[in-house]
């Protein structure tokens, strides 16, 4: 896509569309001005820009086949991805990637695959869910948990109510705080681990979500039985090259960008027990 | 053992004089090379630009303990300090570079990217250890699966004239790294001064094609086999005078064993946090990038800056800092030099320098921690 002869200089791009998710949350449709976008595949990042702002890390949440749009879910935290956040139709931003590894989609072939989700953990895991749904008879048992703050957070909304009107996959959405009118499971989505159909020796579970969340439900999901070597999380440190090279994103002998963000439990479950790493 | 090993291309090397010297520095330039070296200011021995042997802190040496650096008239070399507060990595990954300009334009906008470096060094006086540490900063920069591409356009440019330590520092340390103090790859040219003063002597060995085609213009005589003998001995007696050690083996392993050591807690309590370790340190490489708005709001620019994992900044994620406490931040700094550098590298992210317990306002030093971490467990 851009020159690899100097990795830090971004592509020029624009957006296309922007929709307000939830209260602090939007996706933008973004579309390479002047370069040709290459694809990704799930569980990949880009560094995206705000020229005379800065530049962040977000991982893709749009369809995987659809290489016209560069679809990308951010939540208004930090200056970076609050800018990004207010970006109008129009704008520019500046794209670099995609970087790091991907989910295991083709590991997952053939076997039960359990998506367990939390917060804003639920976008970069939307394109595995696009994939497993467009591709549903190559695997066995599918399931998504997810957990949200409160029913006001629920990310995606229409699409989860949309799956859960699917007679080949199990969705179940969980709050940490009911409203009035809420109907489903309250409290942490890594009780719904226990009730999930799978067979241990043969599942695939993929993890995303805030680390506190992610190191209970790989806990779950291993002592349920499946092996931690199949167990996927998707990390997140800081990053500012997303190559490598600034050091920045380390976790014990890992680089975040370069050997992840998607690493195996057994790989993990030291280095995340470790305060402060 | 050092003797041994020495000299084995014993008919390339030759003897070259000050005269000679002082030929291969305008030589280099006439090359096109930026010529660097050792320079005495501000009390301390900093590397800059170089006319002439006289630019040279001829007659100085210094003297380094943790926490101490100072320099003082004794004898008459021509390169008696040893390692100081820089490092090459000054000139080979700046402190500052910018990256790109980006503009308004018609397409919305544009990104000019800066052109590639094209400075030409020549490095005269790089020791031991920081050929190492620049073979580390290589290993780093062009051997993994992104290059940085204006390290790669200096670092192929650069000629480097090595120089065998006629003497160490307190701190010096590079035998346990097994770095020095003999150079013996990695360099253009190797000088061991077999003598000082007006009269001095160099051993003058040959590392590289360009070093062979530099040495053709120069005026140098054969070595005797005299002289290669005190060449070896000199180097030989250096490795001897050193007796600051850390011991290796196994600490790999030991320090991602050790993260809840009760020594973290003592370091932190005497580690101010100041991030001198890493500015000197020729192998420490992290970076953070900083974006600038012009005022008149039509460009803004993003330049890359020297970063240290001793700050608070540089692990902050949404919601704070990884790393809170100064004990995370110096076990992060001290377990990647000396552990998770071989996971990521298969090498050492230390060279036995001496710069971190030199520079450390509090002397902290890295050999002490190691051996601490290592009696107590």
């Amino acid at each position: 896509m851009f020159d690899l002869r100097d990795p830090m200089v971004p592509a020029v791009a624009r957006v296309i569309r922007s929709r307000h998710e939830t209260a602090d949350v939007w996706t933008l449709d973004l579309e390479l001005v002047d370069a040709v976008w290459p694809g990704f595949s799930p569980g990949q990042f880009n560094m995206l820009s705000v020229f005379g702002v800065g530049e962040a890390p977000i991982s893709f949440s749009g369809e995987p086949t659809d290489n016209a749009h560069i679809v990308h879910t951010v939540r208004a935290v930090g200056p970076v991805s609050k800018a990004l956040c207010h970006l109008k139709v129009g704008d520019t931003v500046g794209v670099r990637g995609p970087f790091g590894n991907a989910w295991p989609m083709d590991h997952a072939r053939g076997r039960d695959v359990i998506v367990v989700a939390g917060g804003l953990g639920l976008a970069p895991v939307r394109p595995v869910l696009y994939r497993l749904m467009a591709d549903r008879r190559s695997h066995g048992r599918v399931t998504l948990l997810y957990g949200a703050r409160n029913p006001g957070e629920i990310l995606y909304r229409h699409e989860i109510e949309k799956w859960r009107t699917r007679l080949d996959i199990d969705v179940e959405v969980t709050v940490d705080h009911a409203t009035a009118d809420w109907r489903g499971h309250v409290g942490v989505v890594t009780k719904l681990i226990g009730r999930a159909r799978f067979d241990p020796a043969d599942a695939v579970a993929i993890v995303c979500g805030p680390e506190v969340m992610m190191r209970f439900a790989a806990k779950a999901l291993a002592d349920s039985g499946i092996p931690e070597k199949e167990i996927y999380l998707s990390m997140e440190r800081n990053m500012k090259c997303g190559i490598g090279l600034c050091g920045h994103c380390q976790l014990g002998p890992l680089f975040i960008c370069r050997d992840g963000p998607v690493f195996t439990q057994d790989r993990l479950r030291t280095l995340m027990a470790t305060k402060e790493l | 053992m050092v003797a041994a090993r020495m000299f084995d291309r014993f008919d390339e090397a030759r003897i070259i004089g000050v005269a000679g010297l002082e030929t291969m520095i305008g030589e280099l330039g006439a090359r096109g090379h930026a010529v660097v070296g050792p320079v005495r200011r501000d009390g301390a021995i900093v590397l800059e630009p170089i006319e002439s042997v006289v630019d040279l802190p001829r007659g100085w040496v210094d003297e380094q303990t943790p926490g101490r650096y100072r320099l003082k008239r004794d004898g008459d070399s021509w390169f008696a300090p040893v390692v100081g507060p820089q490092s090459w990595k000054q000139f080979l990954h700046p402190p500052r570079q910018k990256l790109w300009t980006v503009r308004k334009s018609d397409a919305g906008a544009t990104i000019e990217p800066e052109p590639l470096a094209t400075e030409k060094y020549a490095f005269i006086g790089v020791r031991a250890c920081e050929i190492a540490a620049i073979a580390v900063q290589d290993r780093v920069f062009m051997q993994g699966p992104y290059v940085d591409p204006n390290y790669a356009a200096r670092r192929a440019n650069a000629f480097i004239v090595a120089v065998n330590c006629s003497r160490a520092a307190s701190t010096c340390f590079c035998p346990s790294m097994k770095t020095g103090p003999r150079a013996t790859a990695g360099y253009d040219l190797a000088l061991t001064e077999l003598s000082g003063g007006d009269d001095a002597r160099f051993l003058i060995e040959i590392g590289s094609a360009a070093g062979q085609s530099l040495v053709e213009a120069l005026p140098t005589h054969p070595a005797t086999k005299a002289d290669i003998e005190a060449a070896a001995a000199i180097v030989a007696a250096t490795e001897a005078s050193i007796s600051r050690t850390i011991d290796t083996g196994d600490l790999p392993e030991l320090l991602k064993a050790e993260p809840d050591h009760p020594r973290w807690d003592d370091v932190a309590a005497r580690c101010l946090n100041c991030a001198n370790c890493t500015m000197a340190c020729p192998t420490c490489f992290c970076t953070t990038v900083v974006d600038e708005s012009a005022l008149d709001g039509a460009s803004a620019s993003r330049s890359q800056r020297w970063d240290s994992c001793f700050t608070g900044d540089f692990s902050h994620v949404h919601g704070g800092a990884v790393r809170q406490t100064p004990k995370a931040r110096y076990r992060q700094w001290m377990t990647h030099k000396l552990s998770t550098w071989h996971d990521q590298f298969a090498m050492s992210g230390c060279v036995g320098c001496g710069r971190c317990i030199v520079w450390c306002p509090v002397g902290i030093d890295i050999t002490e921690e190691a051996a601490a971490l290592r009696r107590a467990v």
